[in-house]
């Protein structure tokens, strides 16, 4: 592509104390590209993630936003960067309702006075709430009051509130049933469509291949591949993911032959 | 169903005519939908504590005719305004989840301090209301720190707070015991003044009615304005017609006895102002966060420790206030000045009139609701001489209920967010 990458990782290294949880990783996000980041558990997802997100500066490395180099060492860094982050446990206010959650940190006010008025109107030209259909009719209810992918979609409007260049997803069909799901995976196509740069961290290689440009797999805290969606087989992802003679098959071959 | 009010608009009669009824019909059915889905929910706000009040007035009415009398009530809308403001302040600590049990202790201490400043050394009134005010808010930032900052449970701190500060107060007393208020001055005023022109009574009836019509007009043109929905003229109408008549009636009651009580105007007009802090102010809308998830009120940035600490000042401030207004009641300060009764029925009226003891809900009206249940059932016993014992039972029983109600309702609301 011409236009440079809207955030590239070069050579990211981050340790915890005496773990090494990312070693020389390379990423890069393109406007309007969906890619996604798997691996398995304790590859260093959410340690990218947090690189990325300033919550845990890189040790080492350099990004680069939108071709220049920059510094994320702050959580509010990179969102001035226009970065933002759905986090798993989506975080969003139990008592307050959805246009609440949607502001909360970022109220409108009019005179010293919440403007509920022009918060719901900018609600709803975010126009996620409807265009994805997810049922959420009124507004007003508090989010105690809604299913797990209606507080989804809350989350994410949250999220593009700061009309974001990047968003990161992290595991968000974890707790979605299946027509949650779909209607999630619809959600992605319509920020891609939008020129939004996702980067999705997912278990589910079902979910990654229905709406992913590209994966990325890290193991072990290292770029371990990347792959056109389109092209690769699903087996080559996972074993790379795994390592390909370090599989669930050959470790179970290798306990019978100990035995 | 077309549109009632022809206001100028820009797009022509037609255009108007055809996008009005949409949007109202949108509006309507969202209003509808909002009001069913509470119900289902079980969020049921303030209709079960109005219920209670009804039946408690309905009940002391039948057994005693003098109950209703306007003697009786406008007492009674006195005697609220002590224990109501501090049941204000709880509120806002019960928003956060948290509660605050040195309320009764500050008020003792805030209303001692004024007696001995201004009694006893003879300070300036004016300074010596300040001192005592200034006393709650130093307390209660204290007390903020040491939960949200060094990170003792509220519980705990608080409770040190009921001791220690009911200890400070038996000392600032000395051994003067029970000091009694002047008989002129600020203080003694609060309770015993009243506006006998019953054009002040009704006047003010007339300016609640009028201010919640407009100010719920305006709210629903904006939002028309705005293409959102809206409350339409005619349920506006109805609900401004209710507060008039509450209002009226008791305007009615009131100017048939002394009429206005300067108490009660205080008290409302704390009550309006926290009400509009609480919910109409960004302020307001971060304390709520916190008591519905303080990880998702940090992660928006914001400063959860400086959002607690003034929570906690708020409380005990509005505890010192409710002590000077309780110390002009009985017109001295002494040693059981602010005594664990008080306590009891400050926390009892908040969760009574409906703020969840979870957090993240609540009002000050909340406070209003349940202090007059509470005071009450204290006035109808007292009334028909009957012993405390009885009317700490009952009141006790409402209490159970209420918090009952709070926790069913809340298991009800998760229930529904998980199907
Ligand atoms: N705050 C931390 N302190 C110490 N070690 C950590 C911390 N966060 C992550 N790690 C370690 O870094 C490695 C990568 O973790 P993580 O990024 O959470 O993996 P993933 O999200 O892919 O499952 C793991 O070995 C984990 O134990
Ligand atoms: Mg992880």
């Amino acid at each position: 592509m011409s236009t440079p990458p809207v955030l590239a990782l070069r050579g990211i290294s981050r340790r915890f104390g005496a773990v090494q949880a990312l070693r020389d990783v390379e990423l890069e996000i393109h406007a309007g590209e969906v890619v996604a980041l798997v691996g398995d558990n304790g590859a260093g997802k959410s340690t990218l993630v947090k690189v990325i997100t300033g919550v845990a500066p890189a040790d080492e490395g350099a990004i680069e936003w939108e071709g220049r180099p920059v510094r994320i060492s702050r959580p509010h860094e990179a969102r001035a960067l226009g970065i933002a982050c759905v986090y798993q446990d989506l975080a969003l206010c139990e008592s307050l309702d959805v246009v609440g959650n949607i502001f909360l940190g970022h109220e409108i006010c009019r005179a010293g006075v919440l403007d509920e008025v022009s918060m719901e109107r900018r609600a709803r030209e975010l126009d996620l709430l409807d265009t994805l259909s997810t049922g959420i009719a009124n507004v007003r209810v508090p989010v105690t009051a809604l299913s797990a992918g209606q507080r989804q979609t809350v989350a994410i409007c949250r999220a593009l509130l700061s009309r974001p260049k990047l968003l990161i997803l992290d595991e968000p069909t974890a707790a979605l049933g299946v027509s949650q799901t779909a209607r999630f995976l619809d959600l992605i196509e319509h920020l891609r469509e939008r020129g939004i740069g996702v980067l999705l961290i997912s278990h589910n290689l079902g979910d990654v291949k229905a709406v992913a440009d590209e994966v990325a797999v890290l193991r072990l805290g290292r770029n371990n591949g990347f792959f056109d969606v389109l092209t690769t087989p699903q087996e080559q992802i996972i074993s790379s993911m795994t390592g390909a003679t370090d599989n669930a098959v050959t470790h179970r071959k290798a306990w019978e032959a100990v035995r | 169903m077309k549109g009632t009010d022809a206001s100028g608009d820009p797009a022509g009669p037609v255009a108007a005519a055809e996008r009005r009824p949409a949007v109202r019909e949108r509006g309507l059915r969202v209003r509808a939908g909002e009001c069913t889905h509470k119900l289902r929910t079980g969020d049921v706000g303030s209709v079960p504590v109005v219920v209670v009040l009804i039946m408690i007035w309905t009940a002391f009415q039948l057994l005693d005719h003098h109950f209703l009398s306007p003697r009786n009530l406008s007492n009674l809308s006195v005697d609220i305004v002590g224990t109501g403001l501090i049941a204000v302040g709880i509120v806002f600590v019960l928003l956060l989840g948290e509660v605050d049990l040195s309320v009764g202790s500050v008020s003792g201490l805030a209303a001692a301090v004024f007696a001995v400043l201004n009694v006893n050394n003879g300070t300036p009134e004016w300074l010596a209301i300040v001192a005592a005010v200034l006393t709650g808010t130093v307390i209660g930032v204290v007390q903020g720190f040491f939960f949200a900052k060094v990170g003792v449970p509220s519980f705990v701190v608080t409770l040190a707070g009921l001791l220690a500060w009911n200890g400070l107060m038996l000392y600032v007393l000395g051994a003067s015991g029970t000091i009694n208020l002047r008989d002129t001055g600020l203080i003694p005023a609060l309770t015993i003044e009243y506006f006998h022109n019953p054009a002040a009574t009704y006047g003010l009836a007339a300016l609640g009615a009028t201010a919640y019509f407009f100010a719920s007009h305006r709210d629903a043109r904006r939002r028309r304005a705005a293409g959102v929905p809206y409350r339409p003229l005619g349920s506006t109408a109805v609900r401004t017609a209710g507060i008039a008549v509450i209002a009226f009636a008791a305007a009615f009651v009131l100017s048939r006895f002394q009429g206005l009580p300067l108490a009660l105007l205080l008290f409302l007009a704390f009550v309006v102002c926290l009400d509009v802090v609480l919910r109409r102010t960004s302020y307001g809308r971060k304390i709520f966060s916190i008591g519905g998830g303080v990880e998702a009120a940090r992660r928006a940035g914001i400063n959860v420790v400086w959002m607690r600490i003034s929570a906690f000042a708020a409380s005990a401030t509005l505890a010192a206030i409710g002590g000077l207004f309780l110390a002009s009641r009985v017109a001295s300060v002494g040693q059981t000045s602010g005594s664990s009764n008080l306590l009891i029925n400050a926390i009892a009226a908040a969760v009574i009139g409906g703020a969840s003891l979870f957090g993240g809900r609540g009002s000050p009206w909340s406070a209003v609701l349940g202090i007059l249940v509470i005071q009450s059932i204290a006035s109808g016993m007292v009334l028909m001489g009957i012993e405390t014992a009885v009317q700490y039972m009952i009141t006790g029983g409402v209490l159970l209920g209420a918090v009952v109600l709070d926790s069913l309702s809340r298991q009800s609301q998760k229930a529904h967010g998980r199907a």
